[in-house]
């Protein structure tokens, strides 16, 4: 019961928040309504025993991600850009197409939803014992170990990429 | 009030997902068409948790925290970029570059 409460609500909090970072003229307003969608995912994690998850979310988003937004929003001048037109001409394309997207995800969630109901895992007896960042730590470090290798020399080039694009020479 | 199901959250990464293609397509300003990615993104790692929590295994959060590595470097080029555009063209509006375009 509680839980579907929770959950309702921090539905509330990604969608309206979503909602919210696309339309808002301001782009500092968007960034605001996005930290609050953040936030309501990171509540969604919280809700599915994800915690270590919800700590990264809150610590890497929107505390890294939102704040690296923010000093771009300030670094670069929007005022010229916030009084003019802030949709561009094929949005109208752009909604009939979306609306087709979203109709046929909608047509696969509601006749496939039975199949969505899955048996009790078997292993979840056994893992039950180990905490969540735990089991985290044990995957992505025994069976995941190459790519967690690789995701640091893509967050080096990543680094460097970004210094020079953003330099006035080089 | 039915108790929250897989598909539940299915149903609100789907939304979530639209709304970011949404942002993508229609806005001009480039900040926001980052920010609408960060959204697509948020719907993939809600799907991967779902997932994650109802088959009782965790590698989905270690995928879920690879999405959130690849956003992390997606989001720090890309303001780089912008930054080298808006030097050079002194213009943030996605629809007014178009050096490449006939």
């Amino acid at each position: 019961m509680l839980n579907t409460v929770l959950f309702y609500i921090f539905a509330l909090f990604v969608l309206g928040g979503g909602v919210l970072t696309i339309t808002r003229r301001n782009a500092v307003h968007s960034a605001l309504s996005l930290i609050v969608s953040l936030l309501g995912v990171a509540g969604l994690y919280l809700l599915q025993g994800a915690e270590f998850l919800f700590a990264v979310q809150i610590v890497l988003y929107v505390g890294g991600i939102m704040v690296l937004f923010l000093f771009v929003i300030m670094l670069v001048n929007l005022d010229e850009a916030a009084k003019q037109r802030q949709f561009n001409r094929q949005w109208l394309i752009a909604l009939v197409a979306v609306a087709a997207v979203g109709a046929q995800i909608g047509y696969f969630i509601y006749r496939g939803k039975d199949a969505f109901r899955f048996a009790e895992a078997p292993v979840a007896a056994a893992a039950a014992a180990l905490g969540n960042t735990e089991m985290v730590a044990d995957s992505l470090f025994s069976e995941y170990l190459l790519p967690f290798e690789i995701a640091s020399v893509l967050l080096l080039v990543a680094v460097v990429g970004s210094v020079v694009m953003a330099k006035k020479r080089i | 009030m039915h108790p929250i199901s897989t598909v539940h959250y299915l149903a609100l990464s789907a939304a979530l997902l639209l709304i970011g293609t949404v942002g993508v397509l229609t806005r001009r300003n480039v900040v926001i068409i980052l920010m609408s990615i960060e959204l697509i993104l948020n719907a993939v790692n809600i799907n991967l948790i779902a997932f994650s929590h109802v088959l009782k295994n965790v590698n989905g959060q270690v995928f879920a925290i690879f999405v959130i590595t690849d956003a992390v470097a997606e989001a720090a080029v890309g303001l780089g970029i912008l930054i080298a555009l808006f030097r050079n063209k002194e213009t943030v509006l996605a629809d007014e570059i178009d050096l490449l375009k006939w």
